[in-house]
């Protein structure tokens, strides 16, 4: 077992979705939360804070700030699935914007498209209130550990 | 428009940002078409306490907001600019303890649309950390422009 896969099992076990956030100190300073809904799915959110704002005369959130959180979500729906060893290293990310983000909190889900052996596809999905309003699609791929003996 | 207006009309679109101005950017040169900004190595920008190298989503803000500022220097009359889609490509992770820079280059200016192209580095510019491709949306009224008025 590596340190990664104790904390999952740990953190699974006790249902403490914050502790697999806090391991990461930039998620944690983000304002990133999730938890499973009833069906076992992974919702993510992006808690408001001013801090995160981009345009503070609309006011809208940073981009960037968006494309973080959703890139950090589809690490997490690996990490929480238990897909790797270690945490995946992102090998490239790519972010479409529909629409501003608002002052609000934001939601995203993960869609995993397709799981190699050592790499994962992931799709990412974000909102704010209503879901059928996408304010922006991302698309991402993560370099996965399986085993103890790839990793150095 | 000579460099020195450009370094400031890029520090001013950077002033008026609080979350970069959280992650700590600050604008280092302004070139014709180009800017240069830092990012100062910090422990809450870690995104892998094993390695202790800035994640990944600190680095897509960085070229986010750098890429924005290389088209609003391109621009004659500065104006509000939207990110329509970016893409970053990890290349190698960022040194732990270094800060790093990103250099983004405005290549085109269409009536509503710019490209943008930027590269991300810590000590060596040749040895890029990550480069990426963007592309934004000039404004079509000035609401939300931070240079209404100025």
């Amino acid at each position: 077992m590596t340190e990664l896969t104790q904390l999952i099992s740990e953190a699974r076990a006790a249902g403490d979705y914050q502790r697999v956030v806090d391991m990461v100190p930039y998620a944690s300073m983000l304002g990133i939360a999730f938890e499973a809904d009833e069906n076992g799915r992974l919702l993510f959110r992006l808690e408001y804070n001013e801090r995160n704002i981009g345009n503070s005369l609309l006011p809208a959130l940073h981009g960037g700030a968006i494309a973080a959180f959703m890139e950090h979500a589809a690490l997490l729906e690996l990490v929480w699935n238990q897909e790797t060893v270690l945490l995946p290293k992102v090998i490239d990310f790519s972010i479409d914007y529909l629409r501003p983000g608002r002052p609000e909190t934001v939601f995203a889900e993960c869609h995993v498209i397709r799981q190699g052996q050592r790499v994962a596809n992931v799709s990412v999905t974000a909102w704010q209130g209503d879901r059928n309003r996408i304010i922006a699609t991302g698309r991402c791929h993560y370099l996965l550990t399986r085993s103890e003996d790839e990793q150095r | 428009m000579n460099n020195v207006e450009r370094l400031e009309r890029a520090r001013h679109f950077f002033s008026m940002i609080p979350h970069g101005n959280a992650l700590g950017f600050e604008v280092v040169a302004a070139e014709e078409n180009a800017v240069i900004v830092r990012l100062p190595y910090r422990e809450d920008l870690i995104g892998d306490r094993r390695t202790r190298q800035i994640h990944g989503g600190a680095l897509v803000t960085l070229v986010d907001q750098t890429s924005g500022a290389a088209v609003i220097c391109t621009l004659d009359e500065p104006e509000a600019v939207a990110t329509l889609d970016l893409r970053v490509d990890h290349l190698r992770p960022a040194e732990a303890g270094r800060d790093v820079f990103a250099r983004a280059e405005c290549y085109r200016v269409a009536r509503n649309i710019a490209f943008v192209k930027c590269r991300v580095y810590d000590d060596d510019a040749s040895d890029p950390v990550a480069t990426s491709m963007s592309s934004f949306m000039r404004a079509s009224s000035t609401k939300g422009n931070m240079f209404a008025g100025k």
